[in-house]
């Protein structure tokens, strides 16, 4: 074959698969929970550690965790980081605070955004509390709490 | 070589779909159920490694949330092999063949119900020339029976006498998913599915977990009155390429059968993973496998087939029959891949 081919360097398979996730028992209270606006969480019988969002088990005993603690929506920043860089697909614009948030009442901080207030001021330590959309929009979704803000004071 | 043995081994109840419960929740009960079984906790572990997919879930990384299911404070020594749980148990035999490890736990695990299997199934094909025409697991199986049929290797009625003897052993097994008593001709009644496969061909769609423990000798003779003992296993594959491969044959089952030394004594039991019906004729004539060896007591994965975990119960039936001293010496088999692609045969004795 004497005629000259530009080397091939991709091709392109498109893939489309479907799923319908399964949340699991212990996410599914907790979302059904968030829904009506409270934050559930379940305490570990062995070590006595409250985890948010729970996961029907501690993951440090190995054990199944069953009993439901109703959580505060105010808790400290363990810690943060400010998003610069724009995410794919992602509504929000930096730079954003995403936070590392203990509640109270909790042993494991989780992962939400936190506003209202200058980003140079966020610290370590700081009391922030929930800040809820308005009730008609909420679902089954970590995201009835649109970020969370400094309480006054701290 | 250091000898190795399993001593226990749980498997959940096979469902189409296991409802509310995620993956974690599915594995927590088979973990904590094997570990009594033996009167041990995740302290005494050395090593734990799991074979799950995350393609079944759809979701990167999926695999790290089975560990919520183990004891993992203070860190433990943990690894996951993308693959069936058998691979998994290889690993750890690994560790206790170079000293590492003296007890370690294996776990398997997935629900297929999420998705669509045979379609997910299709991405474990070369992804650039055969992903991109979407073959589904099914039709490949299909294929590889009709290059069996066409070559008068098997005939329909071959494959129907395999569902009915796994149907029927089945209904001694509490947890499978597909167990009943039904004729061949009842069997060869029912119309096509994928030609020439009818439904009852392929292995049903199954939720579910299974675990395992495998201990070096002195901790095997500690904890368990009667292990079995793991006398040889290898694992071979073959080429991607299908179009390469005569699907007529394993080559690289029967390669691994003989090195782990299945035709170095009778066998009282074989476990083959055989998806589809035709395959379990395939594994029977490569493994050399006489007419008196009981297959698939089981019911074998057309019972029930728990994606990356049907591999492992093959050794975990076999295990325990011999632990209970129901059996002597046995064949375990485990395969992955499209067609028989790969394969992994021990031996497994009392």
């Amino acid at each position: 074959m004497s005629e000259t081919r530009e080397p091939i360097t991709g091709i392109e398979v498109p893939i489309n698969l479907q799923f319908k996730f399964t949340a699991g028992k212990a996410l599914t209270r907790f979302l059904t929970s968030i829904r009506e606006g409270r934050i559930v969480g379940q305490r570990c019988p062995g070590c006595n550690n409250v985890y948010v969002p729970p996961r029907g088990m501690c993951a440090a005993c190995g054990i199944p965790t069953e009993e439901e603690v109703s959580v505060s929506d105010e808790g400290v920043i363990e810690s943060f980081t400010v998003v610069h860089i724009p995410i794919p697909g992602n509504p929000i614009k930096p730079p954003f605070v995403a936070a590392n948030i203990l509640l109270d009442g909790t042993d494991m901080a989780c992962l939400h955004r936190v506003s209202e207030v200058d980003n140079a001021k966020v610290h370590v330590g700081m009391r922030v509390k929930a800040r809820w959309k308005p009730r008609e929009e909420w679902d089954y979704t970590f995201e009835n709490i649109a970020w969370f803000r400094p309480v006054e004071g701290s | 070589m250091r000898e190795a043995a399993i001593i226990g081994y749980t498997q959940s109840a096979q469902r189409r779909y296991a409802g509310a419960a995620n993956e974690s929740e599915l594995i927590m009960p088979v973990v904590r159920e094997v570990m009594q079984s033996v009167g041990v906790s995740q302290k005494d572990i050395d090593f734990t490694c799991s074979g799950s997919c995350d393609y079944f879930q759809g979701a990167a990384f999926a695999f790290v949330e089975g560990l919520n299911a183990v004891a993992t404070a203070p860190p433990i020594r943990e690894s996951h092999v993308e693959m069936d749980a058998a691979w998994a148990l290889y690993e750890c035999l690994l560790k206790i063949w170079s000293g590492e490890a003296d007890l370690c736990l294996v776990y398997g695990f997935s629900k297929s119900s999420p998705g669509e299997l045979r379609s997910v199934l299709t991405l474990q094909l070369d992804p650039y020339y055969q992903v991109p025409l979407w073959p589904d697991a099914i039709s490949l199986a299909a294929l590889q029976a009709r290059a069996m049929l066409d070559a008068g290797i098997i005939s329909e009625r071959d494959m129907a006498e395999v569902v009915a003897r796994s149907r029927r052993a089945a209904l001694a097994n509490p947890k499978a998913q597909l167990s009943g008593e039904s004729s061949v001709e009842e069997l060869l009644a029912q119309p096509g599915f994928v030609s020439p496969l009818r439904r009852h061909d392929c292995a049903p769609i199954t939720d579910g977990a299974s675990a395992l423990l495998v201990a070096s000798a002195e901790t095997a003779r500690r904890l368990c009155a009667r292990p079995a003992w793991i006398r040889g296993i290898d694992h071979r594959m073959e080429t991607g390429m299908l179009g390469a491969r005569d699907l007529t044959r394993s080559p690289s089952a029967r390669y691994a059968g003989a090195r782990a030394g299945v035709s170095a004594g009778a066998v009282d039991v074989a476990e083959l993973h055989a998806p589809f019906s035709h395959q379990e004729i395939i594994l029977r004539r490569e493994l050399g496998l006489a007419d008196g060896v009981s297959i698939n007591p089981s019911g074998g994965a057309l019972a029930g087939n728990v994606m990356m975990a049907a591999g492992l119960d093959r050794f975990g039936h076999v295990a325990t029959r011999i632990m209970q001293g129901e059996a002597g010496r046995g064949v375990a088999h485990a395969t992955s891949g499209a067609c028989l692609q790969q394969n992994l045969v021990a031996v497994l004795e009392a």
